[in-house]
């Protein structure tokens, strides 16, 4: 799926990186801790957080992340959106909770980073 | 090619910009991706740790035909049992760094994971000194 279908599953808005709506998602993943991205996730990934701190952001820079999916809706700080802009790192966001959101992307096909 | 980056141990927004201007300069140099994902993970954990634990250090940087050698100093607290922050899961970070999202008990694993050779000389109330060496592909140099 297209990071376009998963915004479009998600009920998600974009916040940066308008330019990679067509690009297919190959592998996704979940993470609240900057460690666990760092260990279990790669390059061209989609990562579904809730930690809106601006630190996710150069977590997904050295991971190399395609983007990030904050969940629930959350008060995210300007300096995360500012930095995510900077750098082009996609961003979308859902009000839906991080259960709802991952069973939603995995019923549609898209398969974690452990199934590869 | 040396780089020295000061950590500053007083601003946790800041911390991770060394490994990101590493990365950079990696990029630049042309090494591949690969590489530079491993290196920039391995100092990245190990920045965070520096941070979070020692208020800060210094990072130096030597990238060789051979390699890349990163050396970060700290002369915070120390490691009382290695043995133990090697372990996954397991960790001593405050709660200001788990605010950050750091805390996972992954730093040192992940560290160990990415690097071809990771050493850590640490005294209690002295400092910790982390060397982590990462061989770029087809070399066979072994790390010293």
């Amino acid at each position: 799926m297209t990071v376009r279908d998963v915004a479009k599953l998600l009920e998600a808005e974009v916040l940066s990186g308008e330019d990679k709506l067509d690009i297919e998602v190959k592998h996704g993943g979940a993470a609240d801790m900057m460690s666990d991205i760092l260990a279990l996730c790669g390059p061209n990934q989609l990562v579904l957080t809730g930690y809106i701190h601006p630190q996710v952001i150069r977590t997904a820079l050295v991971t190399e992340l395609l983007g990030l999916v904050f969940v629930r809706c959350k008060n995210i700080p300007p300096e995360t959106i500012k930095m995510a802009r900077q750098h082009n790192i996609l961003m979308l966001q859902t009000r839906l909770f991080m259960f709802s959101s991952c069973g939603i992307l995995y019923a549609a096909g898209l398969r974690g980073v452990d199934e590869r | 090619m040396k780089l020295h980056f000061d950590v500053p141990g007083d601003d946790l927004s800041l911390a991770g910009k060394a490994s990101s201007e590493l990365k950079k300069a990696l990029g630049r140099l042309g090494i591949d991706p690969v590489t530079i994902k491993r290196t920039a993970v391995a100092m990245y954990e190990a920045e965070i740790n520096m941070v979070i634990h020692a208020h800060g250090g210094s990072a130096d940087a030597e990238i060789g035909p051979a390699g890349i050698d990163i050396r970060l100093q700290d002369s915070g607290p120390g490691i009382p049992d290695l043995d133990m922050a090697m372990q996954e899961g397991y960790s001593t970070a405050p709660e200001a760094a788990r605010e950050l999202g750091f805390g996972a008990g992954m730093g040192l694993p992940n560290m160990k994971r990415n690097a071809d050779d990771l050493r850590i000389e640490s005294t209690v109330g002295v400092g910790t000194t982390v060397t982590i060496r990462i061989t770029l592909p087809g070399s066979t140099t072994k790390a010293p």
